[in-house]
Order: structure tokens, then C-alpha cells, then sequence
């Protein structure tokens, strides 16, 4: 006598609320290590999603192009023409949402006071607006106006160390081509902050046609920046540009760039499956347990079936169903259980009181928790699936007892 | 063996396969606890030393306002008279004056603006593990030598090696005009890019003359034995300085707040887990132990009809919990103690490290901390935690009607 699955569903229903002591217990238990899984999930991907997005935001872009020594020996020697041509076109291809041409050259700018080694970068503003500079970490004063604007922009903490202040003028020095010590007198005309202090103190932003002929360097540049949509894929433009770039330069996508963002982003996937496989572990015992407890008590009843002729299949069903019917309750109330307490927090948990912690981990100081659906389906799946497979052991036990013993056991 | 004891034992072994489930889930917690506790308290330890003897030593002394605003003139007189007193006071040799400056490095056909370090030929190496990092050259030949030691990176991208001469171009603390021209002595290379990028260092004499700041240094740098030798030692250096109101005396933790910090955040995000882990399991023996009670109604009927107070049924399903507990713990401490014993010789390693590692100055391996905190830290508090949890199944024995109970099924 084969058993429709309709009724199967009904007995282990019935069977799951006989005791609804235990099984609102269990079920409490997948609930909190569901939940966990998603949270903590949730909160490393913010974690990383931060440090990469700073990352990229430092570097800047998702990819640049440089003169193939350029990386190794950042000198001005080792500058490239601006794009022109077939380069020109593959960066205006769709999935670039923005790139720009920089010069960028180690100097040493000076106040009256002190000076300090920078990174002077020749922008020109509109473009790095869009790829390396964010218009609202502008503090006070303005941004640069156009490629040959004759201002300087500095980082906050730059301008504390210098001792100078907004109007003030500073000397620059760094080195032409033809290596001899090229300066100019700038005047400060707006300051930035960053999340980091050391970004504020390294890069200093003055107009490139500016920076082209302090250095007299014609129409070179050090580097293009490039930003694409998403950081995760780059493959729509990407190898475009690279072909049209050609042998004479060098590209390099971000992982390229910063071997150690990369790293993070693998470790963090890595992370995320062995957190969920750690905590399942812990529920397994429990949920074995469960299904072993909730088998052995009702031997009597089941050898009693068989004895009646329900076959051994029907009650390794029914036992399964037990299972599935405790794990997709636990699953959606622990899913809604995440999706209730990360959705408040996903405008940003503020972690400033740890700053000089998270400084050091290349972390901002406000965390975004992000709920990827993507993870909590893993999460799903991974627990149903474990979850079936470790409630067969009993299911499997339940099905092939010996009816005459069972009945007469106490 | 008194009579609960054994009663609790035999109960526990009438249903071997849930207790050792319940048990087993124990010990696989308290393993894993002890295990990543053992680990991360390695990796801080680490950290913490592999910092502070690369940067900032154990313990400074400063001028008051030079950690805010490290200024060439916030320096101070008499520097290395007060760093012998210093080491006369501790007893140890490990103090060094260092002054930290700024200047233009310009070699035949590079120039670059770099931080340099002024420091004690002969006290440097043992304050700081920079020195021993020389691997191409040599460290400084004397104590007023004209000569520089450049990080790998630096020297690469000034296209200088050992023997060459780079012109320095600052000002001075006075506000003169400082030059000097050096030669490069040794490379100093420790595999992380970072540091490379930014060491340049030259005997503190030599610093002092070309930054006019003659007998002058912006700290005293002080490296101990460990963490635990840096309250009595600070104690002792604001004892030396309390003449000097100019001068503080700062510990590591005021030096690189980020440290603490980031090693507090890793070790708060961690437990969040870890009492995740704690709550399922001790949720699974609040269901064994409930499943225990019920299923021994009758047998607990009976007990209470023959003159034994339900507080005493109560202990003991709370015994029968400490002896689960009491295993779990047993075995998991043991076995995690192997765990931890084995690796804290051989060391640990996973893919990706060696890159983490560098980014935050370790090595690509970790030795796990073999210590009674690594140890017991993690099983303890599951082992509370599984108490706590069979407190619910014992309460209800407290409301047990002996004739009631003797009749349920």
C-alpha cells in the first residue's frame, strides 16, 4: 500500500506539534542559526564591499593604463600620450561609466611652515569628478574648474600639517622629463576630507594642462583611470580596451592593481561558506537528535503501521517530511528574522568609535551591511540539503525495523 | 560515589546515542573554539610585537603635543643624556633617540620627497627590527657617519644602490636651509611594499647637523621583554621626566590606538559566532534534557510518591547536565589542547595569508597561543551556557503531582 504524499504531509504535520515542546525548540535553534548565517553574511560582505569600494576609490577606477615601467618607477619619465584613436573609442565604449587622463608624479609641496611628499595629480576636473573624486568631500573653498586652472585642492589633514590655510599659497616641486627640479607657487583654492587620514594627506589635486607645463611634458600624461559599472565584472569593456591599447601600454584591471583587495574579496567568499557549513554543524546534532528522539518514541507506533502494511518507504517519507516541513519553517522565519533586523541597518552602522581600528583594516568609518539574495538562497539550500541528508540516518533506521520487535517493545 | 551521582549517571547512559549526540555536539564547539580562540589570541600577539618593533616600541618619550602635531621643532634638549638616564633607570639597554624629519632626496636623475628617520647607530638595532632588515650593505659605520639606510622601494625608484650618493634638500629647525649630501650604505628590505616605500634612515648626529638641531630628538623609544613589563616601566619613565613638564611618557596603546582597537573589533566580531554556536547548542541539551524528563514522567511519579522532594529531582537532571557538560568539556579541552599544543610548534597556514599578512605586518604563518585563556575561554562559557539551559527542564519537575505524573502515558 503506497501512501499519497498528501496524507504523508498531514501525519508528519501531526506528528511535528505531539510534541511541540521539542519542536518549537528545535526550530528556535534553526531560526537563530539561520539567521546568524545570514546576518554575519551580511555584515562581512559590508565589511569587504567597503574596503574594496575604498580601494578602488584610492587606486582610483576599476582599471588603468599606464606606461609599461610606470608601476614599478612612478617618474615622470615614464609618461604615455593621451588617448587618442582606437583607445579613445573602446573608452567611450558602453559599461565605462567614466575615465580620465591624469599626470601624477610624486612632489614635495611646501608652506611657510613645513613640507611634506605628496602625490600631485594633473586632473582635469570634469573628468575626475566622475572616477576619482568625490565633489562632496569638498569641505570648504571649490574644486578645480578646468584642465588649466591654476588652483591647488589639498586634503585637510595636509593643510593642519602644513600649517597654512584656503587662500594661502604653497610652493610645489617636482621633477620634468629631463630631470631638473620643476616648482610653482600654487594657491589653495578648496580642501577635501576622506575617509582615510592618510588619503588627505597624500594626494593634492591641481589642473593638468597646469601640471603639463610646470613639468613641461606637452600633452603626456601618467595615467588613465577607468570606472565600469560594477566592480565584480569588468568583462563588457574590459578586454576591449586592452586590445586597443596595444603593446605599448600596460593595462591593468584592479585585482591586478591591489593583489590584496582581490585577495580579501576571495577570502570573504571562502569565509562566508565555511561560517555557514561551521554553524550547520552545530544545528546537525541538534536536528539528528530531534529526528532520532522523535523516531524512537513512536516505535511501537510505527512497527504497528508496518504490521498493517504501510511499506517501509512510506514511513521513510513520512520521517523526511518531518524534517523538510521543521527546515522550511526554520529557513522563511529565520530569512525574515535577517531581512527584518539588517533592512534598519542598512543605511549604515556607524563604527566610528573603533576609526583608528578600522583605519587600519583600509575600513570607513560607517559599515553597510548588504543582503545579497544571492546568500541567503546559498544559505537556504546549504541547510535544506544538509539538513534532509542528516535526517535520513533516522528516517532510514525508522523504515527498516522488525515489526514484531518493535510492537512489543515497552 | 553518592546516590544522585550515580542515579544521574546511570540516566545519562539509558540513552547512549542522545547523550553522545549532545555530547558530540559539545565537543565539536569547544574544538572549534579553542582552536580559531588560540588563533587569533596567536595572531594578536604577533601583531601587537611585530608592530611595535617595527614602529613605535613599547613605550615614548615626547615632547607634550608632538603625537598630535609631529613637527620638526617640537623636539627636545638633551636627548641621548636623558635616553642613558632612561636605560640606567630601566635597567635595560633598549632605549633609543630617534628624530623624524622631512626631506627631499635627489639622486642623478630622481628626485622624491621622503620622512627620515634619525636614529642611534648603536642603540637603533635593539629597539626596532628595521635594522635587521639590512640585506644588501651594511648598517651604519659610525655614530656621526654621512650615510643613509633607504627601504628597497625607495632606493628602486631613486635608481640608487649601495655606494651611491643622494643629495638631501629640507629645512632645518630653525627654519635654515638644510642640505647634506650622503652616501647609501645599506637596503633595507622586508617584503612589504608599504615599509619599503617608506624607510630612510641616518645616524642621529648626522640628522641633528643637517636639520640644525643640535643634541635634539623628538623621541626616546623604549622596546621591553613584553606587554606586561610596560605599566612599571612607564611608571618609572614619568618618574625620570617629572622634572622636564614639557615631556610625556606614552604607552604603545596611546602610540598606535588602531591596534587595540582593530584587535578588540576582530575579537568582539568573533564572539558574535561563537555565542551563536553556544546558544544552538545549548538550545539542543535544553531539548534532550526536556526529552529526558517527559519521557521519565512516570519514573519521576513514582520517585515523589516514595518521599523524594522535587528539588532533589531537580538536581538531578542538573547533575545529569554537569556530567554531559563535564564531559564535553573534558574532551573537547583535551583534544583542542593537542590541537593547539601541535600548532602552536608547526604553525598554521591558509591560502591567501602571506598576502593578508603583509598588508598588516605578519608573517604568512601563525603560531597559535598555547594558553589556559585559549584553552578554557570558549568551553567554559558553553559549559555555563548549557546550564543555564537546564534550568527549564528542571523547573518543571518542581510542578510535578506525583499521583498526576504516576498516570501519564
Amino acid at each position: 500500500m503506497s501512501i499519497p504524499l498528501k496524507i504523508i504531509s498531514v501525519l508528519a504535520w501531526r506528528n511535528l506539534w505531539r510534541n511541540y515542546r521539542r519542536t518549537s525548540i528545535m526550530l528556535l535553534a534553526i531560526v537563530v542559526g539561520v539567521w546568524a548565517m545570514i546576518f554575519m553574511n551580511a555584515l562581512m560582505i559590508g565589511m569587504v564591499d567597503g574596503m574594496v569600494k575604498g580601494g578602488i576609490r584610492n587606486l582610483p577606477g576599476h582599471a588603468q593604463i599606464h606606461h609599461p615601467a610606470y608601476r614599478d618607477d612612478p617618474s615622470v619619465v615614464n609618461n604615455m600620450p593621451a588617448p587618442a584613436g582606437d583607445l579613445l573609442k573602446a573608452l567611450g565604449s558602453d559599461g565605462v561609466l567614466g575615465w580620465s587622463a591624469r599626470v601624477r608624479v610624486p612632489a614635495v609641496i611646501s608652506s611657510e611652515r613645513d613640507s611634506r611628499g605628496v602625490i600631485l595629480l594633473g586632473v582635469d576636473p570634469v573628468r575626475e569628478a566622475g572616477v576619482g573624486f568625490d565633489l562632496s568631500d569638498l569641505v570648504d573653498g571649490r574644486f578645480l574648474e578646468a584642465a588649466d586652472d591654476t588652483g591647488l585642492v589639498v586634503g585637510a589633514k595636509l593643510l593642519q600639517r602644513l600649517e597654512t590655510r584656503l587662500g594661502k599659497r604653497v610652493v610645489v616641486m617636482s621633477q620634468d622629463p629631463h630631470n631638473n627640479v620643476a616648482e610653482r607657487g600654487f594657491r589653495i583654492v578648496g580642501v577635501y576630507s576622506a575617509e582615510l587620514d592618510s588619503q588627505e594627506e597624500t594626494f593634492i589635486y591641481a589642473g593638468r594642462e597646469t601640471v603639463q607645463k610646470m613639468l613641461e611634458m606637452g600633452s603626456a600624461i601618467s595615467e588613465v583611470a577607468i570606472l565600469g559599472q560594477d566592480y565584480r565584472d569588468l568583462s563588457v569593456w574590459y578586454p576591449a580596451l586592452e586590445q586597443a591599447a596595444g603593446s605599448g601600454l600596460e593595462v591593468r584591471d584592479w585585482r591586478e592593481l591591489d593583489a590584496f583587495l582581490d585577495t580579501m574579496l576571495g577570502v570573504q567568499d571562502g569565509m562566508a561558506l565555511v561560517l555557514i557549513v561551521i554553524i550547520f554543524i552545530a544545528l546537525s546534532f541538534g536536528l539528528v537528535n530531534t529526528m532520532v528522539m522523535a523516531v524512537f518514541e513512536r516505535i511501537r507506533e510505527i512497527g504497528l503501521m508496518q504490521a498493517l502494511g504501510m511499506r517501509p518507504s512510506s514511513i521513510l517519507y513520512q520521517v523526511l517530511v518531518e524534517a523538510f516541513i521543521l527546515l522550511v519553517l526554520g529557513l522563511v522565519l529565520g530569512n525574515l528574522l535577517a531581512l527584518l533586523t539588517i533592512a534598519p541597518l542598512e543605511s549604515g552602522i556607524d563604527i566610528s568609535g573603533i576609526a583608528d581600528g578600522a583605519e587600519m583594516f583600509g575600513m570607513s568609518t560607517v559599515l553597510y551591511p548588504a543582503l545579497r539574495a544571492g546568500d541567503m538562497v546559498m544559505a537556504s539550500v546549504i541547510v535544506m540539503v544538509l539538513g534532509l541528508l542528516s535526517s535520513f540516518l533516522p528516517a532510514w533506521r525508522a523504515a527498516h525495523i522488525n515489526p514484531v520487535e518493535a510492537i512489543n517493545k515497552i | 560515589m553518592n546516590v544522585t551521582l550515580r542515579l544521574a549517571w546511570r540516566n545519562l547512559w539509558r540513552n547512549r546515542r542522545r547523550t553522545w549526540l549532545t555530547v558530540g555536539a559539545m565537543i565539536f564547539t569547544n574544538l572549534l573554539m579553542i582552536f580559531l580562540i588560540s588563533l587569533q589570541l596567536g595572531s594578536y600577539d604577533m601583531m601587537i610585537e611585530n608592530s611595535l618593533r617595527a614602529f613605535t616600541g613599547h613605550l615614548q618619550v615626547q615632547r607634550l603635543g608632538y603625537l598630535e602635531e609631529p613637527r620638526l621643532r617640537e623636539s627636545f634638549n638633551g636627548a641621548q643624556a636623558l635616553a642613558e638616564q632612561l636605560r640606567s633607570r630601566l635597567g635595560v639597554q633598549n632605549v633609543a633617540a630617534r628624530a623624524k624629519g622631512f626631506a627631499l632626496a635627489s639622486s642623478e636623475d630622481r628626485s622624491f620627497g621622503i620622512q627620515i628617520l634619525g636614529v642611534e647607530p648603536d642603540y637603533e638595532p635593539r629597539v626596532s627590527s628595521l635594522p635587521g632588515l639590512v640585506k644588501t650593505g651594511s648598517w651604519f659605520s659610525s655614530e656621526a657617519a654621512e650615510e643613509i639606510v633607504l627601504g628597497a622601494v625607495v632606493a628602486r625608484n631613486l635608481k640608487v644602490g649601495v655606494g651611491d650618493e643622494i643629495t638631501l634638500i629640507g629645512s632645518g629647525r630653525d627654519g635654515s636651509f638644510a642640505a647634506a649630501l650622503v652616501t647609501v650604505v645599506g637596503l633595507l628590505e622586508s617584503g612589504i611594499p608599504d615599509l619599503d616605500r617608506l624607510v630612510a634612515q641616518m645616524p642621529l648626529r648626522t640628522f641633528q647637523a643637517v636639520f640644525s638641531m643640535p643634541d635634539q630628538a623628538h623621541m626616546l623609544v623604549v622596546e621591553l621583554g613584553g606587554l606586561d613589563q610596560v605599566a612599571a616601566a612607564l611608571q618609572q619613565a614619568q618618574q625620570l621626566i617629572s622634572e622636564r613638564p614639557e615631556l610625556v611618557a606614552l604607552d604603545w596603546d596611546v602610540l598606535q590606538p588602531g591596534l587595540k582597537q582593530a584587535i578588540q573589533t576582530d575579537m568582539a566580531s568573533a564572539w558574535f559566532m561563537y555565542a551563536v554556536l553556544i546558544i544552538l547548542v545549548s538550545l539542543s541539551v535544553m531539548n534532550t534534557q526536556l526529552m529526558s524528563v517527559l519521557e521519565r514522567t512516570r519514573e519521576f511519579g513514582t520517585m515523589l510518591a516514595l518521599g523524594i522532594r522535587p528539588g532533589r529531582l531537580g538536581r538531578l537532571v542538573m547533575l545529569e547536565s554537569l556530567v554531559m557538560s563535564g564531559l564535553g568539556l573534558a574532551i573537547g579541552v583535551c583534544g583542542g589542547a593537542i590541537l593547539a599544543l601541535y600548532l602552536s610548534q608547526a604553525g598554521f597556514s591558509y591560502p591567501g595569508m602571506e598576502e593578508m599578512g603583509a598588508k598588516f605586518n605578519l608573517p604568512g604563518r601563525i603560531y597559535p597561543a598555547f594558553t589556559l585563556l585559549a584553552l578554557f575561554w570558549g568551553p567554559s562559557v558553553l559549559f555555563v551556557g548549557a546550564m543555564l539551559a537546564t534550568i527549564y527542564p528542571a523547573l518543571k519537575l518542581l510542578r510535578l503531582q506525583p499521583v498526576a505524573a504516576m498516570r501519564a502515558v
